[in-house]
């Protein structure tokens, strides 16, 4: 099973949700956490522990200037302006390059091959003696985001129970968490901001064909528009966590509900067998 | 020697446009003769990465030297390793009188 918690608007509670998930599923079976929001990665705030960093790397372009011919094929074909052919010179920006070989594919001199950078990394650790717990993390000034989530997802590849904490958005970032997925559950807050980006997130998932239900967050009781959005959207709600006190301060040191309150606990494990239910699992 | 400056519409008459690699179009000038071709820019709304793809493509056309407002970081390293020096030029002039002050050498270095 493989559940990604998304969300659309950022900072409606996606990483409370899979924080707390991982938590109550790792009590009874093995669970991997994989924090998929590589440009603002927070899900080891939840559970602090050593861990080891691999360093992820893309192919850049290096150039054999014995064998180049300065015709430009290469400049022409790359539409990041990652290299440039300028008189008498190759001449490179790492930091444009998304790695597609597309120079290299093109070069009719067989003047170019694979070199790589690091861009990136990513760090595992073991919190909990059944939660493992992986997070990707680009590196400052770099662009390829989507290949560090891909490398974060590849380590947890094996896992049987596997919980992607998404990034905020609809971009290239979140494609590429929702891609292999079994469920997803989209966390939103009922603001019109929350029931907008909602929507937005509903789309893309839809074209994923995954089953999805909605967690409403800092609910003020008023929640009728977002439910509203969430039918026209046939979208189940699966939970509802309140605007409470409380639960902001266990929030803020760092704490986890289901953690410190069996009721949560026990709404949080119904959640998951919710959402597999929802997707006709077990 | 060609110059290049960067104009908002096609001909001498044209407005300067101060953005190099979003400049809609580029003035090729061969400064002996006075004639002037006017290129339109593909890469005017590219999403990223144009300025170096720019420099690279003024420089396959010929241009030894480069009339423009401003431009970005990724521009600037490009033009240095294709030694094209660029000067810069402010206001809502006209791409003729850019090339006047040009020829006169009044103009500044961008860098």
């Amino acid at each position: 099973m493989r559940l990604v918690v998304a969300s659309g608007k950022g900072g409606t509670g996606k990483t409370t949700v899979a924080a707390n998930l991982a938590h109550v599923l790792s009590r009874s079976r093995e669970v991997v956490a994989v924090d998929c929001d590589v440009e603002a990665p927070n899900l080891h705030l939840f559970f602090p522990s050593p861990s080891h960093e691999v360093p992820v790397r893309t192919p850049v372009p290096a150039v054999d200037r014995a064998r180049c011919t300065l015709c430009g094929e290469c400049g022409h074909f790359c539409r990041f302006g990652a290299i440039s052919v300028l008189r008498t010179e190759v001449f490179l920006f790492p930091e444009l390059c998304h790695g597609c070989g597309g120079c290299e594919y093109v070069c009719p001199e067989g003047a170019i091959r694979d070199d790589h950078r690091t861009i990136g990394s990513v760090r595992c650790s073991r919190p909990a003696p059944s939660l493992t717990l992986i997070g990707g993390a680009l590196d400052e000034g770099e662009v390829q985001a989507p290949a560090v989530v891909r490398y974060a997802k590849r380590l947890a590849a094996g896992a049987s129970l596997a919980i992607y904490d998404a990034p905020p958005g609809i971009g290239c970032t979140v494609i590429e968490t929702l891609k292999g997925v079994d469920a997803c559950l989209l966390v939103t807050e009922s603001t019109p901001f929350g029931v907008h980006d909602l929507e937005l997130a509903a789309a893309v998932v839809r074209q994923f064909g995954l089953p999805t239900g909605v967690v409403i967050n800092r609910s003020d009781g008023e929640d009728g528009e977002t439910r509203k959005a969430c039918r026209e959207l046939e979208l189940p709600v699966l939970m509802t966590i309140p605007f409470d006190r409380e639960i902001a301060t266990v929030q803020n040191r760092g704490g986890l509900i289901a953690r410190e309150h069996d009721g949560w606990h026990r709404r949080f494990s119904a959640l998951f067998d919710d959402t597999c239910r929802m997707g006709g699992g077990a | 020697m060609m110059v290049c400056i960067t104009a908002q519409a096609p001909g001498l008459d044209a407005t300067v446009e101060p953005r190099f690699a979003r400049a809609p179009f580029f003035i090729f000038i061969e400064t002996v003769t006075g004639e002037a071709h006017s290129v339109a820019n593909a890469l005017c709304g590219g999403p990223g990465g144009v300025g170096p793809r720019a420099v690279q493509f003024i420089v396959e056309y010929g241009a030894g030297a480069l009339v423009t407002g401003r431009m970005g970081e990724h521009a600037v390293r490009a033009l240095r390793v294709a030694a094209v020096p660029a000067y810069a030029f402010a206001g809502e002039s006209t791409v003729a009188e850019a090339l006047e002050a040009y020829r006169s050498g009044a103009l500044p270095e961008l860098s």
